[in-house]
């Protein structure tokens, strides 16, 4: 690709493809915004390829680097978002999570699958990121790292918490499906008046 | 007191890599019309038994099929002709399209998925008609005609076949002239013998009837005529083998058109 970029870079974006969007899906929760996402980093990286003389070009370790243009994306997103008034109905995760599932989401058909993705959708955004990265797309801890611009450990250390978090969301979850967060479940389920009942 | 009633996602690093989700149909496609490049396809070199052919594709499905040999086997060479003839940049897979290798092996390319899109809506009757005929046998001009409803079509019939996109999947080396020939081909007449001759469809055979002037073969014992090639003509016994010339002289000495093969149309036959 390095000699002949508009030649390669289709089979350069389908390469890269789902790497891309599984990320952009599961750290921004919604399909539609993963679209967004997912093909806002294909044309980011190719105006930046474009720019890139062959010997940087060469020296790219591309699914890493298209990761960091994601992450960065949804960074963004979610900051432009904040200063921006709530979006009416339900959350982004609810979305992911509620959405009946149509061919292309075989990969969800699970009850299962589907319950870990909407909690996946509700961690908090600095664990968000390390667990869908290291776990969902396969990075190595290394490439975690460097796509998150934070030293090995630290990426370690938020996906350990990430899992650990997940675990605690789960153990808590209830499944009525109307329930609001899986902290409000964990709250409901510290009640002081369901512990009276129960013991 | 909330009892849990479904079941508590399991949270491990097997269950978030089956999170893992194939970016949708056309995405890649999407992307690049967005950047206003040239929508791209992939490409695959296969074995088929005319030689190793170059076959592109995209999301949409099959879109071409070249023979290796007519570009001497450079793979530039064909991503320069496949350029020119569609506007699209091919690069090479590392995987054929699913089916492909076994379309190619059992001759059923009717389980395969084309874009046709370039193609008037007669061309794709003629080539979606041509799917139909079975590995093995042989159907004239005039059949894919008659079937697609334009009975007197039959040269454009022959010049849609002619540009059939995707040669040897889509079977246009099944079609041959309605006395019976094997008749023409885009990549010569050597390709299409040595394509019909690798489905075990008996070239020669078929040219001593046409020498003869039989169209059509028929049992005495059934009572049912055949084109030549078809699969249950195969199977008449020597002394039982009726010849005819035209399809009226067999419907004359009452038998009637099998139905596999279709020699005469059903309402001609009634």
């Amino acid at each position: 690709m390095a000699a002949d970029l508009d030649g390669g870079f289709g089979a350069f974006v389908r390469t890269h493809a789902d790497a891309v969007y599984s990320a952009a899906l599961r750290l921004s929760a919604s399909r539609a915004d993963a679209d967004d996402l997912a093909q806002e980093t294909f044309v980011r990286a190719y105006r930046s390829l474009r720019r890139f003389d062959a010997a940087r070009v060469r020296a790219l370790e591309p699914r890493a680097w298209l990761l960091t243009i994601t992450v960065n994306l949804w960074r963004n997103g979610l900051r432009d978002a904040a200063r921006r008034p709530p979006r009416a109905g339900g959350t982004p995760a609810q979305a992911v999570a509620d959405a009946a599932p149509g061919p292309e989401e075989a990969a969800e058909s699970s009850e299962q699958a589907r319950a870990l993705a909407a909690l996946l959708g509700e961690l908090p955004v600095h664990l968000r990121g390390p667990v869908v990265l290291r776990h969902v797309v396969g990075l190595s801890y290394a490439e975690t790292a460097a796509v998150l611009r934070c030293p090995e450990g630290t990426a370690k250390a938020n996906v350990a918490r990430g899992l650990a978090r997940l675990r605690q969301m789960a153990a808590a979850e209830t499944p009525a499906p109307r329930a609001g967060s899986a902290r409000a479940a964990a709250r409901r389920g510290v009640k002081p008046r369901a512990r009276k009942e129960s013991r | 007191m909330t009892r849990a009633v479904g079941r508590v996602p399991d949270v491990s690093g097997a269950a978030l890599r089956a999170l893992h989700t194939d970016a949708p149909a056309g995405f890649a496609d999407t992307v690049l019309e967005h950047l206003g490049l040239a929508p791209g396809d992939l490409f695959v070199r296969v074995e088929s038994p005319a030689g190793d052919l170059f076959v592109a594709f995209s999301d949409a499905g099959i879109n071409a099929v070249w023979p290796a040999a007519l570009f001497a086997g450079d793979p530039a060479r064909f991503v320069a002709r496949h350029l020119e003839e569609t506007g699209r940049v091919a690069t090479a897979a590392s995987r054929p399209p699913a089916g492909l290798q076994s379309a190619l092996r059992t001759g059923r390319g009717a389980e395969l998925r084309y874009d046709l899109g370039g193609l008037s809506p007669f061309e794709r009757a003629v080539l979606t008609k041509t799917l139909e005929i079975p590995a093995g046998e042989v159907r004239p001009y005039g059949w894919v005609a008659r079937e697609i409803g334009r009975p007197r079509a039959m040269r454009a019939v022959g010049s849609a076949l002619g540009r059939n996109p995707v040669p040897v999947l889509i079977p246009c080396h099944r079609v041959v002239r309605s006395d019976g020939r094997v008749g023409n081909y885009g990549f010569g007449p050597p390709m299409k013998r040595t394509l019909l001759h690798a489905e075990g469809v008996d070239v020669e055979r078929l040219e001593r009837l046409a020498d003869d002037g039989v169209r059509f073969i028929g049992s005495d014992r059934t009572g049912v005529f055949c084109v030549p090639s078809c699969v249950r003509a195969r199977r008449i016994a020597r002394g039982h083998e009726a010849r005819f010339r035209s399809a009226g002289a067999a419907l004359g000495a009452g038998y009637r058109p099998c139905r596999h093969c279709l020699p005469v149309s059903a309402r001609d036959a009634s």
